[in-house]
């Protein structure tokens, strides 16, 4: 019993006929060739499926796909506008802030949802905003530093001594 | 040496953009096409169990399947190091989760609604999960056939026994050294099984076109020891090397997970069944956990001799490791442990027996550490009490005791240059050893500091090579070609940065990509933190050979002498005539035109290989002694601050240190994220993780909400490194590898700072709050 769904994704609008069943990460993945959103456990511990709906990240893996209809997805290829990455991409290359890149997409999504309502975390509430997001890479400091340089609280600054380097 | 300007300073990665805006692909990206195939694997659900009899006829029934594969299929063994891991299991499962069939159709559910039809009759037998109960006597066999699997020459099975391989090494005299010691003190470790837990499971997507050419794209670490693993497995379908070809695309996470073959054998060998159709098996969070490699776990008996000035005067160690179903990986796990569990200090007498036992677990093999961080959290705990029992302060101990440039290493060897001492005092400093830790405020919290030192060497074979490729584009910009997996750890921008320092070319004109075996020149595999070191010295040379190529032609054209030439800021310049400067893009590709209208030159193309040919495995199978069993050792000292609360246990992690001599740091701030990043991954092994079976050896966590594996919020406050760099004369500018030896002190440090805080010794893994809150309960009784 397919039904055709509507919504915007990443400021285009897609139709697209799905099974009531199917998940939004796998007609995101499958059907419109979204790749960034990926599977790292399927059962919404990981999340490295997060998208955005209307501003707010969700694990993708979880969603069916015909509840997002008329609603407004985005994922990390929709923030790059004209090739440019947003600061907080930016951010995220000059600290390190991936290795082998595979939770970034969703990483980035939760940090900018949490930027978008807090302008001045400090630190445990950017811990909280990504604890929802599994690296086993990084050891998440480099995330956190990254998000914590696009803050202008004056706390945040003082504590990104942290990681210092002592070079011989 | 002149100032380098790019070697030893950040450099942005080259892969950061593709990165960041989900752009990088990685297996699961990749589009094939809507004749793509689905394949879902049939699993053994007993530990042990002889196969009677498969009935696919269910299966083959439903609408959609287009095959169901069994052993029958494919009656052929592979491994790395041994051959005694099947594509399919034959005639007995050993392992729960352990692949019995597969079924192919035209989409997943197809295929997972299939899998479930295929009726497999087993008679179950003893299965055999402990490593105790597989070295006794009347023990059933796991391997019956053990004697008989193709093996390297350095390994050494142990016949009618479930002993795949036992490393033994004598070095002096052990009852002497013993005899000599004003203390001999013993005691035993046990560290569990782990997961990598790498956020990308495996995947593997295989084509056998209309010509029999086989392609593989895997999720791999080692794209060319699979290609040749597949054509040794499928040579008798008539397959060769030159047929066969595996393209690597970005990884989500290696840890050692995603090395060797292991569930990617799956898709090569399906994939010839249905000939001219890909298929792709993708493996799920749980057949991650089981179905791959998990770390061995290890029982280890340490025992010390030492005398009251603090001399170590003997050190016996003997190691069990549960190494699972197959050891086809895993039994160079053991070798590796084995030949270096004194850890980094000099013993005159050393006896280790490091025994690989077969069990009816799943198979283990290499994880980030290689068997180091499972002997190091034995003898860096059994090190610390041996310094209390002798009224020595550990960290003075450490010092006294620590390995120095040219001392006889296990085997005979010599130890390389090494800054351990400085290591030890650095991470003693910033750490503040000596200096307690008071809560005077709050009497529930008590703080306590531990210490370790760590070594490591890359487990390699002797003949380990990697190679490079350096070809100019008409704009002077260049491709370098490699076969070294990103998996994270940043290689590629360290070979651009290496490319860059010898021919003087921005980092923003070089690009490095992930390999395809047709194109890319051959590497052996991304592990043994060996690719700065080896792949470096590849990518130096063929960087070496574009220079020479550069310089010959500006020579036989110009008449300039090859020993006045130099290159500056991407132009060959000559150190006798100022005004000579011939930039690259004028003739990388076309040449120079000289006054007759001919041409000199044409593209520069560099070639580098490295081999470490001073290397040698063979050595007496009694004591270990000859041979040049390893390349070098990387060695470090670590220390911790640890908030304990003493009513639930819990834990918090002010401060966190690690100083480890990596020789040169080609990209100071790529070592230092492998500081923050291992150091999180070992912490993780001793607090919070480990993989727990029931008794029937069935995984009862195989997923992230039962292995809990760490979160932003289990960080520790702070980590501190501390680069040390005393260069290892054979490699690129020095550097020697470091990925994963951040990993190896961090369960020790935590287990000796418990014992500062507490007085309490804990000797398994993992310690978790709740077995520090009741060791707390019972020293109270």
């Amino acid at each position: 019993m397919k039904r055709k769904i509507s919504f915007l994704l990443n400021r285009r609008k897609v139709h697209v006929e799905v099974e009531p069943q199917e998940v939004l990460l796998e007609v995101l993945r499958d059907r419109i060739g979204v790749k960034s959103p990926k599977c790292g456990c399927d059962r919404g511990d990981c999340g490295s499926c997060s998208v955005m709906i209307d501003g707010k990240t969700v694990r993708s893996c979880m969603v069916l796909a015909i509840e997002v209809e008329g609603q407004k997805i985005t994922t990390v290829e929709g923030l790059v506008e004209d090739d440019h990455l947003t600061p907080l991409q930016q951010s995220f290359i000059h600290h390190n802030s991936f290795q082998c890149g595979f939770c970034a997409p969703g990483i980035i999504l939760s940090a900018t949802e949490l930027l978008k309502h807090n302008t001045y975390p400090n630190e445990e509430q950017i811990k909280e905003a990504i604890a929802g997001n599994l690296c086993r890479c990084t050891g998440y400091q480099p995330i956190i530093d990254a998000i914590k340089s696009l803050t202008s609280n004056p706390e945040s600054f003082k504590a990104s001594g942290r990681n210092r380097e002592i070079k011989s | 040496m002149s100032e380098l300007k790019f070697v030893g300073h950040d450099a942005i990665r080259v892969d950061g953009f593709a990165k960041v805006s989900g752009a990088a692909q990685y297996v699961d990206d990749l589009e094939f096409g809507p004749g793509l195939l689905f394949a879902e694997i049939v699993e053994s659900p007993f530990a042990h169990a002889e196969i009677l009899k498969i009935d696919a006829s269910k299966a083959e029934r439903l609408q959609g399947v287009v095959k169901v594969v069994t052993g029958k299929d494919f009656p052929f063994s592979f491994g790395l190091y041994m051959q005694d891991r099947y594509i399919f299991a034959q005639d007995r499962v050993r392992f729960v989760g352990e692949q019995v069939a597969a079924v192919i159709a035209s989409d997943i559910v197809t295929a997972k609604k299939a899998a479930k039809l295929v009726k497999v009759t087993y008679k179950e037998l003893t299965p055999i999960l402990k490593v105790e109960d597989a070295l006794k006597k009347d023990s059933l066999l796991i391997h019956p056939n053990l004697m008989n699997y193709k093996r390297v020459p350095w390994f050494f099975p142990q016949a009618d026994t479930n002993i795949a391989h036992l490393r033994k090494v004598r070095k002096g005299n052990i009852d002497s050294g013993m005899n000599e010691a004003d203390l001999v003190f013993e005691d035993t470790y046990t560290v569990p099984r782990y997961a990598h837990c790498a956020i990308e499971t495996h995947g593997a997507v295989g084509l056998y076109d209309l010509t029999g050419r086989l392609t593989v794209w895997a999720a791999s670490q080692s794209p060319f020891t699979q290609r040749n693993l597949f054509a040794e497995a499928l040579a008798p379908l008539g397959l060769s090397h030159k047929d066969i070809r595996v393209i690597a695309p970005y990884v989500g996470g290696g840890f050692g997970g995603k090395a060797g073959v292991s569930m990617e054998i799956l898709a090569a060998a399906l994939a010839t069944t249905v000939k001219g159709n890909p298929v792709k098996i993708i493996w799920s969070r749980a057949q991650e956990f089981y179905n791959t490699y998990q770390r061995q776990g290890l029982i280890a008996k340490t025992k010390i001799g030492v005398k009251k000035d603090g001399t170590i005067t003997a050190l016996e160690q003997t190691l069990y490791w549960d190494a699972g179903a197959y050891v086809e990986y895993g039994a160079n796990v053991v070798n590796a442990a084995g030949l270096s569990a004194t850890g980094p200090y000099r013993i005159p007498n050393v006896k280790i027996d490091s025994y690989c036992i077969y069990t009816n677990l799943p198979p283990g093999g290499p994880y980030r550490g290689f068997g180091y961080s499972e002997f190091l959290f034995g003898l860096e705990s059994h090190i610390n009490e041996t310094a209390k029992r002798i009224g020595l302060d550990p960290v003075e101990f450490r010092r006294r005791n620590a390995i120095q440039e040219g001392d006889t290493l296990t085997y005979g060897g010599h130890m390389n240059p090494s800054g351990l001492r400085e290591c030890i005092d650095k991470a003693a400093d910033a750490i503040e050893w000596g200096k307690k830790v008071e809560y005077p405020n709050d009497p529930t919290k008590v703080s306590g500091k531990g210490f370790a030192c760590f070594w490591k060497a890359p487990a390699m074979p002797p003949n380990a090579a990697s190679s490079a490729f350096i070809k100019f584009n008409e704009d002077g910009s260049l491709n370098i070609l490699i076969s070294a997996m990103e998996i994270g750890q940043g290689l590629l921008t360290v070979m651009a940065q290496i490319a860059a320092e010898v021919l003087t070319v921005p980092i923003s004109k070089i690009r490095v990509e992930v390999p395809d075996t047709d194109r890319n020149p051959y590497e052996w595999q991304t592990v043994a933190s060996h690719i700065t070191w080896g792949t470096g010295n590849a990518v130096k040379k063929a960087a070496e050979d574009c220079r020479e190529q550069i310089f010959d032609v500006v020579e036989r054209t110009f008449g300039k002498k090859r020993e006045d030439l130099y290159l500056e800021s991407e132009q060959v310049c000559s150190r006798t005539d100022a005004g000579f400067k011939k930039t690259l893009s004028e003739f990388v590709i076309n040449g120079f035109m000289m006054n007759d209208g001919t041409y000199r030159g044409g593209p520069i193309m560099g070639r580098g290989m490295f081999m470490p040919e001073f290397a040698s495995a063979l050595s007496d199978p009694e004591t270990s002694q000859g041979g040049k069993l390893n390349v070098h050792y990387t060695v470090g000292a670590a220390a911790v601050e640890l908030e304990i609360d003493r009513e639930t246990g819990r834990m918090r992690i002010p401060k966190v240190v690690l100083a480890v001599d990596v020789g040169k740091a080609i990209n100071p701030d790529l070592v230092k994220g492998q500081v923050v990043g291992g150091i999180v991954q070992g912490i993780a092994t001793v607090l919070y993780e480990d993989l727990r079976f029931n008794e029937k050896g069935r995984l009862l966590n195989s997923n992230f909400t039962d292995y809990k594996i760490p979160t932003a919020m289990d960080i520790p406050d702070e980590v501190i490194s501390i680069l040390v760099e005393v260069p290892q004369p054979d490699g690129p500018y020095g550097a020697r590898g470091v990925g994963e030896h951040t990993m190896i002190p961090a369960a020790p440090i935590i287990a000796n700072a418990i014992e500062d805080a507490l007085g309490i010794r804990i000797k398994a893994m993992p310690i978790t709050a709740e077995k520090v809150a009741l060791e707390i309960l019972r020293a109270k009784k």
